[in-house]
């Protein structure tokens, strides 16, 4: 008999917590990821301001998803001609996108942008902002295109680089950003 | 049969009547457990009168005995009464042990009887609490690494996950007294979180024939158990400090007991340990600081026939990971693997930043039970486990000090077991089980989940029975039956959904759509059967032939479905599979086991074929626009595990033994036909102990560990353009590092301060030469060294 009120005991207080369980029927609300970059958009606007400016920009809509970031360039460049260079970084999985320059600006002495310049373009890039303790972040610089050439710029953000260094090599720190585009100058 | 046996021992006893009877048998009556000498045994000849009792060294004198051979009972108040067969040649000595249970807690007796026998068809392992506390200042994983067959998964020091036979995460079962942990152990950076303090006795069973805890263990079972508490009025305690050079940290533990002759009992225990950075042979590791607290209480009624116990436990750990193993994409990991050295390292310092894992697991459970006439012992257990994980990472902005990971795991369990334990012959465990669990994956990070919100139901039952042919055969069988139900809301990105043809398949689960993403609810049921068929076979004095068949199916866990983006503590993108179906496991394990003073050994080969066996595996690179990344992709195949786990040990002399140990495991992917990812690699343990327990209990031990290199290994190598050298870069996620070599010394000393109270001072160094290695088995080990020398001082105090 004991038994039989045991195990009943045990029984209804199984149901009790298994019913009770059951209570939620709200779906939960989506993420939208603040901190991504989806966009990157540089442009070159030349001193001469006769001639126009060139636009580089990846988009990446999907972030880590199996989309590959969409690469557009504007034009190409002209020859012995500088731009000045400025870098515009944006969240577009918001609406309205968020700017998220302001972000690196913020912090500007953990971030740091490189140029890789390669497949022989004949260009050249500097610096063209500081952080508080005077070391580059990049989001603005200088490019020089000299000769009639084709090839590649890499742009990389890194988060907390050691600062200064002598580029990629010395910097440290980890990717943030890494985005190639062919350009030409004519 | 028993008239049977009456009859010969009378017929045995007649003819001896007529023998020269003047021999006599002497010897002592001993604790099987610690050896203790026990008091007040009364020895019975059977179909005589003759009965003895020991005295208060424990030892006892039968006289007049004729050279024959006696039946022997051997009986105590708190002990399991036991027959002994003596063959009387001449003046005999013979000793017998007495499995000294019943003065224990009769909780902890059924627990302590359930766990001697967790299956009788296999060989357990076990580490008992005056080993457990050498490992008090390391972790679960630390401790278990000490068994043959039992390798870990690290990520740093302070994450330590067992390995089983090659086999780890979801398919390790731990059992926290009584409990089944649900502590999101699918991750390989997942440690167990348990407080190695807090136990008293490790148990672990290589596979899942222990049928009573779970049917999805397909590498095996670990089982944790709460120091014992004997009835009677008692206080006692203890507290141990440590100082840990590598990390330059302490650690504090301690112990109070308090228990009565009328049953009651408490005991609490809490540690707490801190660390900072710790440090290869060479250089700090930087990001490797641990703080770690701890806290558990237990308190009880007991009588022989009916009981009630409390248990809850706290574990709060929050360790560093590596600074500089967290990187960006391919770029940054060819960097890493390319350096000899870490890419970052900082100045010592004790705070623990970005990344890092902060966790919390409380632990409560309630069991009461009942002996019912003679039949056996019912009991029911109501158990509660909420676990909090957070992880942090290296973000900007205003996210900076927000964790990226926020999993609150919630799980109820009610159960009731039955098991007779009246006749010795026969044995019969059965029980239900049924759990509750919900997962909570906090949107406030502003990450997307890695794991989804779900709620999943659990149903169980089994039954196992086991029975003496004869003297010399244990046959033992068993099944159960699992149900899973899983309701589950994901949120899939609408451009995975539809590359991975979800839409057409699965159109029925959608939600809505929200934006770039789809909101989804997949049911998911399976049905789990898992059995086990075992015999161990008594031969000669010492040896025992143990042979184990079990059936094991596991329920796909919510990463190896779910998963779907990138996995930043691993820098790759996961990508699961909806539509994966349970695992089935088949082992077989054979042992040989030899328990002879002189020389004992184990012998364990085993062979594991897991159908469905789900493995990750990188299959692309991925662009994105943080660069690329490796895409690593869950993927269900024929797997087949064997191996072979040796034990030996080799007394010169009665102060000094030889311990040995081998492992070997191979795994393969039936399917593809190549070997497994992360096998252990072969190693070869040998140890020499000297101990003296004439003097203060001196023990000093020396220990040799190598392990071998891996060579059989996927290649999961890829290559990956890098732009500023303009040149295709292999990342070598594949070679193994080389063989290593470690020396371990340990020693400790006892010193009597007053009647009641020890004072015990043990002293440690690991990696004696401070080699500098990697191990296979380190998710580490692409970016920096393993541990370097550590000395531990350990001063302990009984009362």
């Amino acid at each position: 008999m004991k038994t039989i009120k045991f195990l009943s005991t045990a029984i209804f207080a199984s149901a009790l917590i298994f019913s009770c369980s059951s209570d939620d029927d709200s779906t939960p609300e989506p993420v939208l990821e603040e901190e991504v970059i989806t966009t990157m958009t540089i442009t070159l606007q030349p001193f001469d301001d006769q001639i126009s400016s060139v636009i580089l920009q990846t988009q990446d809509l999907d972030g880590d998803g199996p989309e590959i970031p969409v690469v557009t360039v504007s034009g190409n460049l002209l020859e012995n001609k500088m731009y000045y260079g400025s870098i515009v970084l944006l969240n577009e999985t918001e609406d309205p996108a968020e700017n998220m320059t302001l972000e690196i600006e913020e912090e500007s002495l953990e971030h740091q942008f490189f140029y890789t310049i390669e497949n022989g373009l004949d260009a050249i890039t500097e610096y063209n902002d500081v952080d508080p303790n005077l070391n580059p972040i990049g989001l603005d610089f200088v490019l020089t295109a000299n000769a009639v050439s084709s090839g590649s710029i890499t742009f990389t953000l890194r988060h907390e680089p050691t600062k200064p260094n002598t580029g990629l090599e010395d910097a440290g720190g980890e990717t943030d950003i890494e985005a190639t585009f062919e350009l030409s100058i004519q | 049969m028993r008239h049977y046996a009456l009859l010969v021992l009378l017929f045995s006893s007649i003819t001896s009547l007529s023998q020269n009877c003047d021999n006599t048998l002497t010897g002592k009556v001993t604790d099987i457990h610690d050896g203790q000498m026990l008091v007040g045994v009364t020895l019975t000849i059977a179909n005589t009168e003759q009965s003895v009792q020991t005295g208060l060294d424990g030892t006892f004198t039968f006289s007049n005995l004729c050279n024959d051979t006696y039946y022997i009972q051997v009986s105590h108040p708190y002990c399991l009464t036991k027959g002994f067969r003596v063959r009387i040649s001449g003046d005999t000595n013979k000793s017998f042990k007495l499995e000294h249970h019943i003065e224990e807690l009769n909780q902890i007796t059924i627990e302590g009887k359930a766990y001697s026998n967790k299956s009788k068809t296999v060989l357990e392992s076990s580490i008992n609490n005056e080993e457990l506390e050498r490992f008090s200042t390391g972790t679960l994983g630390n401790a278990l690494n000490s068994l043959s067959g039992v390798s870990s998964l690290n990520t740093g020091n302070g994450v330590v996950k067992p390995i089983i036979n090659g086999l780890h995460s979801s398919r390790v079962v731990i059992m926290n007294n009584g409990v089944r942990m649900e502590d999101q152990r699918w991750g390989a950076e997942h440690a167990p979180n348990i407080d190695i303090n807090s136990a008293g006795n490790l148990t672990l069973i290589k596979g899942a024939a222990a049928l009573q805890y779970s049917g999805d263990a397909t590498g095996g079972i670990i089982i944790v158990e709460a120091p014992r508490i004997a009835v009677k009025d008692t206080l006692f305690g203890k507290t141990s400090i440590s100082g840990i050079s590598n990390g330059r940290g302490i650690s504090i533990n301690s112990r109070i007991t308090k228990s009565n002759l009328n049953g009651w009992y408490t005991s609490i225990q809490g540690s707490l340990k801190r660390t900072g950075d710790t440090e290869a042979s060479n250089y700090l590791l930087s990001n490797t600081g641990v703080f770690e607290q701890n806290a558990s209480i237990k308190f009880g009624f007991n009588r022989f026939d009916y009981g009630i116990e409390a248990y809850y436990s706290i574990f709060k750990n929050q360790l560093g990971i590596l600074r500089a193993s967290h990187l960006g994409g391919a770029g940054d990991q060819v960097r890493g693997i390319a350096s000899p050295i870490p890419l970052i390292i900082n100045d010592f310092s004790y705070d623990i930043g970005a990344p890092r894992q902060d966790v919390t697991h409380h632990l409560g459970r309630v069991i009461g039970y009942k002996e019912l006439n003679r039949r056996g012992k019912l009991s029911f257990q109501y158990d509660y486990q909420k676990n909090n994980r957070l992880e942090y990472d290296i973000r900007r902005g205003d996210d900076r000090n927000k964790a990226h990971t926020d999993l609150e795991l919630i799980t109820h369990t009610l159960q009731t077991n039955f098991e007779t334990n009246k006749s010795n012959a026969h044995h019969i465990k059965t029980g239900i089980i049924g759990r509750y669990q919900k997962n909570y994956p906090d949107p406030g990070t502003g990450i997307r989940r890695i794991i989804p919100d779900y709620t999943k139901y659990d149903l169980g039952a089994y039954a196992m029975f086991d029975t003496n042919i004869n003297e010399s055969l244990i046959i033992e069988i068993g099944g159960r039956f699992d149900y899973t139900h899983m309701n589950v809301y994901k949120f899939y990105r609408t451009s995975f959904w539809e590359s991975r043809n979800y839409d057409s398949l699965f159109p029925e689960i959608v939600v809505e759509e929200i934006g770039a993403q789809i909101l989804t609810q997949p049911k998911l049921n399976y049905y789990n059967s898992s059995a086990t068929l075992g015999a161990t076979y008594s031969f000669k004095d010492n040896y025992k032939l143990f042979f184990n068949y079990s059936l094991a199916s596991r329920a796909p866990n919510p990463s190896e479905l779910f998963s779907e983006g990138l996995h930043h503590s691993a820098s790759r993108i996961e990508l699961g599979d909806l539509r994966f179906n349970s695992e089935v496991g088949h082992k077989f394990a054979l042992t040989l086991q030899n328990n002879n003073k002189n020389f004992s050994f184990s012998m364990q080969p085993y062979i594991n074929t897991i159908n469905d066996f789900i493995v990750i595996e990188p299959v692309d690179v991925r662009q994105t626009i943080r660069g690329n990344f490796q895409v690593w992709e869950y993927r269900q195949t024929n797997a087949q595990l064997i191996g072979v786990d040796i034990d030996a040990s080799y007394p010169i002399n009665e102060k000094l033994k030889l311990n040995h140990q081998f492992s070997l495991v191979k795994g393969y992917d039936r399917s593809k036909d190549e070997p497994l990812i992360n096998m252990p690699p072969a190693n070869f343990k040998n140890e020499i102990v000297y101990k003296n327990s004439e003097y203060n209990n001196l023990r000093i031990s020396l220990q040799s560990a190598y392990v071998f290199r891996q060579n059989e290994f996927p290649n999961n190598n890829f290559e990956v353009y890098i732009p500023q050298t303009e040149t295709n870069e292999i990342v070598d996620f594949s070679t193994p590092p080389n063989a290593y070599h470690l020396l371990n010394f340990n020693s400790s000393i006892d010193f009597k301060t007053s009647n009641k109270t020890a004072l015990i001072v043990g002293l440690e160094i690991s990696n004696l030469l401070n080699t500098s290695y990697r191990n296979y088995l380190s998710r580490m080990r692409f970016y920096a060294d393993d541990l370097g020398r550590n000395f531990l001082l350990t001063f302990k105090l009984n009362y």
